[in-house]
């Protein structure tokens, strides 16, 4: 059992498979992470990430182009970040309270949508989603090559996406800004910037990457669009961003080990399926995560300021 | 540019400037001025209204009268952005740093644009360093703020006005959190400043370092200028005067019959986290009429005693009466019985800040009779006239009783807290630090108020680290060391230094001498 689990880590398929698995993952990590940076926790990511796979494929269905697709989805991600951040940012509201509520309305929104424009459909339509695009050259080394570099082009935006947010974060006037409004709001406004806008700004980008997130499972991974298939990824992300102490590289890492078990699990069911039930191999990412976030969390220092609404002229 | 020219010309000006808070008028058409090289302090009790005005002038609030301003300039209200451009920096008595981030990072964020590609880091490195050369400020950049002590902290924050070319500095309270050393090194960085043309605004109502290290003082009281002195012809009686609008007079102590015992500690020992906070083999007897002065340097089983009597913790051996009863670990009932607990950090274990002050006063007897219908539902309206007549009878300065009490300031907390346990009538008072941080008026208002309870019958232990304080108030004057007490001795056959001995250790010779 254990040599064929040994067997499983050290085929190509299941490497490729962890890679195409933590490709929304870690988009919605990376948004919320985003959020939670500037102060703001956006527990509508499960409902905002349904609404990105519904508008990113309903566009390409419609006959549009796969790249407007994710722009439109993008763009749709930062409009419910704006409607978080108004209820959040600037009425100062309860965030997890709006975040619940969002979700709730973003994911009944997209169904009623899709029944609306496809109220005939019986069996879930198709589009022609993204293909893999083999990378010259690199797309040759063995195991890595099919692993890393056989992917959709999607995928390469994802994992690229870490390193940019890193650097945007950690090394530009914007991300300082962002930082210093999860920290200290007060220090924000009173070096003369507007907090509520690096806010607001903050999650309706964030957001955009959660919906891009969910474009993903239905634009790369699938080719449909049907009832459920976020299927909790949003409140993996959430978990994730405090396994990974909100930085992108450790939330790299934190999806990769998520999504390895989620690949290994599928393969394990295979070997052992006789003998144990499926359920358990189901179950096992989950319980996993949340042992490697017990033993995380507790060293992670979160940014002082989140859930803290800021008001303008209030006494301090 | 003559000598002449800069002197007509104020540096920065305030021309009737008015704030209301609700009914509060927090200021109250001030008008002021400030020159190029100076240090003007600004001194008021707490509530006077000193940092309303600040805030008003760096764009935090908007005033609902008058103007501001700077080279003869107005100063657009309510942005921040403008009263930095115009060289004004603040730094607030409450910091605005983040904490995981680093020093540099403090002090750079907004200096760049901010949609630019990246941070030039390597540039503010150099300036920092120039700066730090220049007037003594030294600080890593590469450090976390949360790593840094206070006095640093403090640095960091006068570096972040500094590199935005501040020449107007204000400081709110800057030696409050200060140990006297890292106070003496602030003001040679205030001398550094002012030698450079820097105009400084000192907020504080500390008059020793308002004489020795400003050169004019305006006086805020209740909201308005109370009267504008060069500080080389201000003496401290007439500041004071000036500040509280009456002689202050710290309350006098007449003499008393002690009645029955309410307290009666009888060979306790109590473990507490550490040794020394821990309680051994500590008798005490307090009577009523009497206040007992409990001297000490902190962390010597203060802490662990003030639990024991307030209930939140019980003895492991020995004997604990309270008001005729044992001891218990029930607050509840020990409030009942008639304990008044004044604690030791108001902001924390005093009050619930982010409740409104009715709530707050009625705390403790909210299932009395007054309040509660059928001893469970609490009568607002009831509630609410009691607190009004409390809030009236203790000069709680606010916004009402329906103000979020965290919005009060340190005095007038602790005059909450006064209402609270005093409206009551206890027969027992464990009065803890009741006075730190407070401000002249508001100490002699705490400790006439302890007075009179003690007038009315009541047994006081008051715990301080300011020995004035104990030997002003007390009748007779215990010391702990190491969780160890002396027996408490007559106040007028004690001197400083005696107390000072036993604070330190000095236990033997004096406690058995009698």
């Amino acid at each position: 059992m254990i040599g064929d689990i040994f067997e499983i880590l050290l085929t190509a398929g299941f490497w490729a498979a962890t890679i195409r698995i933590v490709s929304p993952l870690i988009l919605g990590t990376l948004g919320e992470l985003i959020c939670e940076r500037a102060g703001v926790l956006n527990l509508g990511i499960e409902g905002i990430m349904t609404m990105g796979a519904m508008a990113g494929w309903m566009w390409v269905f419609q006959g549009g182009d796969l790249w407007g697709g994710i722009v439109f989805a993008a763009f749709i991600g930062a409009l419910f970040g704006l409607f978080h951040a108004s209820f959040t940012v600037y009425l100062g509201l309860s965030q997890h309270v709006t975040g619940i509520g969002i979700t709730l309305f973003a994911s009944s929104l997209s169904y009623y949508v899709f029944r609306m424009l496809l109220p005939d459909a019986t069996t879930p339509p198709k589009i022609v989603p993204f293909q893999p695009y083999a990378i010259p050259g690199l797309s040759d080394i063995p195991v890595i090559g099919e692993a890393l570099f056989s992917q959709t082009p999607l995928t390469y935006l994802a994992l690229l996406s870490v390193p940019a947010v890193w650097y945007v974060l950690e090394r530009t006037p914007l991300g300082l800004a962002v930082r210093m409004a999860g920290e200290n709001p007060v220090a924000v406004e009173s070096q003369g910037i507007d907090v509520l806008a690096v806010r607001t700004g903050a999650v309706m980008v964030g957001s955009a990457f959660m919906a891009i997130g969910g474009a993903f499972i239905t634009m790369s991974a699938f080719d449909a669009f049907y009832f459920g298939m976020i299927n909790g990824r949003g409140w993996i992300c959430v978990a994730l961003v405090i396994f990974a102490s909100w930085r992108p590289g450790k939330a790299l890492l934190g999806a990769l080990l998520f999504a390895g078990l989620d690949a290994l699990q599928v393969r394990a069911q295979q070997l052992a399926g006789a003998q144990i039930p499926y359920q358990f191999f189901l179950m096992a990412p989950y319980v996993l995560s949340i042992a490697a976030m017990v033993v995380m969390a507790r060293r992670a220092s979160y940014p002082k300021a989140l859930l803290v609404p800021f008001r303008r002229g209030d006494r301090v | 540019m003559t000598e002449k020219s800069v002197s007509v010309m104020p540096l920065l000006s305030f021309r009737g400037i008015t704030k209301r808070f609700g009914p509060l008028v927090a200021n109250d058409a001030i008008s002021l001025d400030l020159n190029q090289g100076e240090v003007l302090a600004l001194l008021g009790e707490n509530g006077a209204g000193k940092t309303t005005l600040m805030n008003i002038l760096f764009g935090h609030y908007v005033a609902e009268e008058g103007e501001i301003l700077v080279d003869g300039a107005p100063l657009p209200p309510g942005s921040t952005d403008a009263a930095i451009q115009a060289g004004i920096g603040m730094v607030h008595q409450h910091f605005t740093l983040a904490e995981n981030l680093t020093v540099l990072e403090n002090i750079t964020l907004g200096t760049e644009p901010l949609f630019a590609w990246r941070r030039d880091i390597k540039a503010a490195r150099t300036k920092i360093a120039d700066m730090a050369a220049e007037y003594g400020l030294h600080a890593d950049p590469d450090k976390l703020v949360g790593a840094l002590s206070v006095g640093e902290r403090q640095r960091v924050e006068i570096l972040k006005a500094l590199y935005r070319d501040a020449r107007i500095l204000i400081l709110d309270e800057p030696t409050a959190v200060l140990t006297p050393q890292e106070s003496d090194s602030l003001f040679e960085t205030l001398k550094k400043l002012t030698a450079k043309g820097l105009a400084v605004i000192f907020i504080s109502h500390k008059l020793n370092e308002i004489l020795n290290h400003t050169n004019r003082v305006v006086v805020l009281r209740r909201g308005a200028v109370a009267g504008t002195v060069t500080t080389s012809e201000a003496d401290r009686a007439g500041l004071a005067r000036m500040m509280v609008g009456e002689e202050v007079n710290r309350p006098k102590v007449t003499s008393m019959m002690p009645g029955n015992a309410v307290l009666r500690l009888t060979h306790v020992d109590c473990q507490s986290d550490s040794e020394a906070q821990s309680l051994k083999d500590v008798s005490l007897e307090i009577r009523a009429h009497e206040i007992i002065g409990l001297a000490g340097v902190a962390g010597n089983g203060q802490r662990t005693l003030a639990n024991l009597l307030s209930g939140l913790t019980t003895a492991d051996a020995g004997d604990v009466e309270i008001l005729g009863a044992p001891g218990v670990a029930d607050p509840t009932e020990l409030v009942r019985r008639g304990v008044g607990r004044i604690p030791e950090d108001r902001h924390a274990t005093g009050v619930v800040g982010e409740m409104p002050l009715w709530e707050n006063l009625i705390s403790e007897d909210r299932r009395g009779a007054e309040i509660a219908r059928a001893g469970f539902v609490i009568d607002k309206r009831r509630a609410l006239e009691r607190s009004k007549r409390l809030i009236e009878e203790f000069d709680i300065r606010c916004e009402g009783p329906e103000a979020e009490t965290r919005l009060l300031s340190g005095g007038n907390m602790q005059k909450l807290i006064l209402a609270r346990v005093l409206s009551r009538g206890p027969e027992f008072i464990l009065a803890n630090q009741p006075v730190r941080g407070l401000d002249e008026g508001a100490i002699a208002y705490v400790q006439s108020r302890l007075l009179q309870a003690r007038a009315d019958g009541a047994g006081v232990l008051l715990i301080s680290e300011d020995l004035d304080e104990l030997f002003a108030l007390s009748d007779r004057i215990a010391v702990m060391y190491h969780g160890r007490m002396t027996p408490p001795q007559d106040t007028a056959g004690l001197t400083v230094g005696d107390v000072g001995l036993l604070m330190s250790g000095h236990e033997a010779e004096s406690a058995h001498a009698h």
